[in-house]
């Protein structure tokens, strides 16, 4: 139940930050902050907060005035048909999505219950060197299904540890060399031969980009003395 | 078989998988976690559905023709460039992606331009961005991730260019 309280708390800190890429109260999200160190998880007996997952953010917000907008010019271009048209083909593909966004949901939630965050935080941790951007890229290499559970187990590892370089890695591991989208899309379409070397080529890249993504993150927020440091 | 079927088998085997481990750990170590990710499904729903309804709205509006120009003949590094920013205004999903890169390539478009239009298409295309991690990741970390991975487009082509292939 700790482990999932804590969980709660860094999601809700997430999703309540969107559009204030600045805040400094979150801007921690990777790292173990001195407060609420992940090796202390067991003590972190704090009750359940509420609530407090707000689905409005201003990502949200730009997305809808962005639909929005998009719709209106599809009415004037093909009046009401082919808005109801575009309409009546997503609600399908929308419902096709749902059980695999909820697939995706729990295996983040399983993952990030029965992962030690001390662990996480050792393996794929700001510290964790080479060998955690390594880890990262297998991590998304092999994991199963599409975006909808990329995402959420992505998003469960940097709540439960896992720096931004880490979780770079993963995600561009994923896209990049990840088999699912090139079995089911890119050899049928592109052809066997492009789609293996472009893999090939794009081998070193996840690895580079979580590299480059510690490097500017370091950088970019310097980070203050935890008992980290002194190891 | 589908190889949709397929993910799904393994996607739903491996939620069963991390379930069955969650379990081992206790009954209240798994029924937290599924009222966890329930309430995560709950809350990103709505997000979601605006995305995927919307993002058909989005696509409409810009024409694969406009994208497939952006792929054109330009073979040197100014080809490359408007390859990358062709994979991130790609609207749709993976078929309408890598056809886009089928043209291209049949039309004459360079290889490491087109290489290049695929990993840019992968990194950041802008519907699976909004539509998938925006609602899913801390937004801070979207646009630090989509940052970093800007120059890795170009490597890839550079890869392309010395090896040759494919």
């Amino acid at each position: 139940m700790g482990v999932s309280s804590h969980r709660l708390h860094h999601i809700a800190g997430a999703l309540n930050q969107d559009g204030h890429p600045l805040d400094p109260t979150q801007a921690r999200l990777s790292e173990p902050s001195p407060k609420d160190p992940a090796s202390a998880e067991d003590a972190d007996s704090e009750p359940r907060p509420g609530r407090v997952r707000k689905p409005i953010g201003w990502s949200t917000i730009i997305i809808a005035v962005l639909v929005a907008v998009s719709a209106a010019l599809v009415w004037r271009r093909d009046g009401t048909g082919g808005v109801l048209d575009i309409l009546t083909h997503d609600l399908s593909l929308f419902g096709g999505i749902l059980p695999r966004v909820l697939a995706g949901c729990l295996l983040g939630a399983f993952i990030s219950e029965i992962l030690p965050h001390e662990k996480v935080s050792r393996s794929l941790g700001p510290k964790s060197g080479l060998m955690g951007l390594l880890i990262g890229t297998a991590f998304g290499a092999i994991l199963p299904g599409g975006p909808f559970t990329a995402y959420p187990v992505a998003s469960a590892l940097l709540a439960v540890g896992a720096d931004f370089g880490a979780t770079i890695a993963m995600v561009v591991s994923w896209t990049l060399i990840g088999y699912g989208r090139a079995v089911a899309w890119e050899i049928p379409i592109m052809g066997t031969d492009f789609t293996l070397w472009r893999i090939v080529i794009s081998l070193p890249l996840p690895v580079l980009a979580g590299a480059l993504g510690r490097f500017v993150y370091v950088r970019l927020y310097p980070k203050p003395m935890t008992k980290d440091d002194e190891t | 078989m589908s190889a949709a079927l397929l993910i799904d088998i393994l996607l739903w085997s491996s939620v069963f998988g991390v379930g069955l481990i969650a379990f081992g750990r206790g009954p209240a170590v798994f029924s937290a976690s599924l009222r966890e990710g329930s309430l995560d499904f709950i809350n990103i729903v709505p997000r979601i559905a605006l995305g995927v309804i919307g993002s058909g709205y989005i696509a409409a509006i810009i024409p694969q023709q406009v994208i497939t120009g952006w792929l054109g003949p330009d073979s040197g590094w100014l080809g490359v460039a408007s390859a990358v920013v062709a994979g991130a205004a790609t609207p749709g999903g993976p078929v309408i992606g890598f056809s886009i890169g089928t043209v291209a390539l049949k039309s004459g478009g360079g290889v490491p331009q087109v290489v290049a239009y695929v990993v840019a298409w992968a990194l950041f295309a802008f519907q699976r961005v909004i539509l998938w991690e925006i609602p899913f990741m801390p937004a801070r970390f979207v646009w630090f991730r989509c940052a970093v991975s800007v120059p890795f487009p170009f490597v890839a082509a550079a890869i392309a260019m010395l090896i040759g292939k494919p």
